[in-house]
């Protein structure tokens, strides 16, 4: 599991949507899938490779019940045209229930759930479409703590299951809870690879701001404390 | 008729409880002051008078879910009349063909106004204001100096709502229509039932399918008691039964929700929003321009005057009372029929009274009031409730 971090407007979003082909790519630079290079000029290219994407704002559609949105662009038909909603319903248990999720009706409008369901429905719809890699753009930036954890298990069942996920973030606490890697962007360019495991907190942060001489490390030296109480900050 | 509560987008959480409670309560008024209100010969006039402005209010339904509106349809309307009267009357074209014709002047026209809108930008509102003017304007100038033009009072045309339908073809389109549902009802609650899901008791089904037949055989036999089915009510219908169908069990209905639930969502999901959107405005500019055909067909002519009147506000209106949103997304088909009884019921209601058309202005505009609230309220309620748990 890879994380991608960065301070606002280092270009994390862009790279997410240009990965994603939801934004053309500038010049210069290559996408390679499985070490050979790839056009990607719409999403349709992403989705045909294996990759799906879930953006910060979900796109969800508020009146469709969850069936219809876990399907949205993706129905399954009985004849052309003519929606198998049986066939839907029964995919979208069985999906539910292989991630561990319950919620118990669904045929409720997705303005009816809370944060959390609705980014793991949102996550949920990814899955669908056989992805080999989950793009997920700040997938706990609104939530609140029961529902960060929520969520958190279930990237965690993500990766269990043998998907790559990209975990765009700015929540360090996030990042170190569940990446194996961590990918810095600062200004576009990219300012360092990391494992997890073997990096501290500051050398992350440096690489984010750019200097180890930084108002985060500052701040940690004056008050003398380590990286947990910086962490709290957060 | 809507069906299945917890398997389609809603059109509201009261559903349409408020609308039939309106329209019973209309009735019940009516017929005190003037007993003729609910006689069948009254209530079979209705069904025709409704079948005009009914279709048009089909098309601004599809345009509502849209969470869009379209104020040419009047003017659309008054265009298809001038073209048909034009080339069925000026022009001695057989009157199918002009009907052909009047219907796809509609269909062009809509998917202009679809196109300016999707590919051009310009709010949908203005689009059609302009359209509102312009095809008007078009309309006028087809007539040339002529105030009206008559049609055949025996032909296709007339026809078209003086064709009453003998007893037994009613009964058996109520028989046909109650075996089908209750046919696929018990198909799709038989496989969910074999896929594990839960379904609906036989008992349930059976009563519903009963909730459905009273009100269709109910129906049948009263307009029986005069003339029989108008076949302008069953187009009408037929319409609004098509609609719903491609509204709840198609991938194109169900792209045109996500559209009116939310444009950005369905274009990531890879749904053209751009063609839906120009389909739908071709749409509903195609059953206003089938509406013009029936207001011809019911006055035997087509004047300057014709769809410039009050059907563009009452067809929205009726939509809107009907239980469709105006925030899009959220409605249905029957909207189309069951605010079109409430509106017609009114003015029918209201002329036995010989009242004013005054006073039928102010009733329906305080109906419409009521219904936008509870359309707002129930928004509110539903907007307050998502974000309850976030």
């Amino acid at each position: 599991m890879v994380a991608l971090l960065g301070d606002n407007g280092a270009g994390k979003s862009t790279l997410v949507k240009v990965i994603a082909g939801a934004h053309p790519a500038d010049s210069g630079g290559t996408v390679l899938w499985d070490g050979t290079p790839v056009t990607i000029g719409a999403p349709a290219d992403a989705q045909r490779l294996g990759i799906a994407t879930i953006y910060q704002d979900l796109a969800l559609c508020d009146n469709l019940d969850i069936v219809g949105n876990l399907f949205l662009g993706n129905e399954r038909l009985h004849f052309p045209g003519t929606l198998d909603e049986v066939e839907m319903e029964r995919r979208a248990v069985e999906l539910l229930d292989s991630l561990s999720v319950s919620i118990p009706d669904l045929r409720i409008p997705v303005a009816a759930l809370s944060g959390g369901q609705r980014q793991i429905i949102a996550i949920a719809r990814s899955l669908l479409g056989q992805p080999r890699v989950v793009m997920l753009d700040e997938p706990t930036a609104a939530l609140g703590v029961a529902q960060t954890a929520q969520v958190l298990d279930l990237i965690e069942r993500l990766r269990d299951q043998g998907l790559g996920v990209v975990l765009i973030s700015h929540n360090m606490a996030d990042v170190r809870a569940v990446a194996d890697r961590a990918v810095v962007l600062r200004l576009g360019r990219n300012a360092g690879d990391f494992p997890i495991a073997s990096t501290s907190y500051e050398e992350i942060v440096a690489a984010i701001t750019g200097a180890s001489d930084n108002p985060v490390t500052r701040r940690s030296t004056r008050t003398g404390s380590s990286a947990t109480a910086t962490k709290d900050k957060e | 008729m809507a069906q299945g509560p917890a398997t389609q987008p809603q059109g509201g959480e009261l559903g349409a409880a408020p609308v039939i409670v309106g329209l019973l309560l209309i009735a019940v008024v009516f017929q005190s002051m003037n007993d003729r209100f609910l006689s069948p010969q009254n209530l079979s006039n209705l069904t025709v008078q409704i079948a005009a402005i009914g279709l048009m209010t089909t098309g601004v339904i599809m345009v509502l879910l849209l969470g869009e509106i379209d104020l040419s349809i009047g003017s659309v309307a008054g265009l298809s009349a001038g073209v048909l009267a034009v080339l069925a009357v000026r022009h001695g074209w057989s009157e199918w063909a002009a009907v052909g014709a009047a219907v796809a002047v509609g269909l062009l026209v809509g998917l202009l106004h679809g196109f300016v809108f999707a590919k051009m930008g310009v709010p949908a509102f203005v689009v059609t204001l302009a359209g509102l003017l312009g095809w008007q304007g078009v309309h006028l100038y087809l007539m040339g100096g002529d105030g009206s033009i008559n049609t055949s009072s025996s032909g296709a045309i007339a026809m078209l709502t003086q064709t009453y339908f003998v007893p037994v073809v009613g009964w058996f389109l109520v028989l046909l229509a109650v075996g089908l549902y209750l046919l696929s009802v018990l198909v799709v609650e038989g496989r969910r039932r074999s896929a594990g899901l839960p379904y609906k008791p036989l008992a349930e089904v059976l009563f519903r399918t009963l909730l459905l037949s009273l009100p269709l055989a109910g129906g049948v036999w009263v307009l029986n008691q005069y003339k029989g089915v108008p076949l302008a009510f069953l187009i009408f219908v037929g319409f609004v039964v098509v609609l719903d169908l491609v509204l709840r069990k198609t991938r194109y209905g169900r792209m045109v929700y996500a559209v009116g639930g939310s444009s950005e969502a369905a274009r990531r999901a890879g749904i053209n929003v751009d063609l839906i959107r120009i389909s739908v405005f071709g749409i509903a500019s195609t059953l206003a321009a089938l509406g013009g055909v029936m207001l011809v067909s019911r006055n035997f002519a087509a004047s300057v005057s014709t769809g410039g009147g009050a059907e563009l506000m009452m067809a929205i209106a009726a939509a809107v009372i009907g239980g469709t949103s105006l925030f899009g997304g959220r409605g249905n088909a029957y909207s189309a029929l069951l605010g079109g009884l409430v509106l017609g019921a009114i003015t029918s209601g209201l002329l036995l009274l010989q009242m004013d058309t005054s006073v039928r202005f102010m009733i329906t505009a305080a109906v419409l009031l009521i219904a936008v609230v509870l359309d707002a309220v129930s928004r509110r309620g539903r907007r307050t409730h998502a974000r309850g748990g976030a």
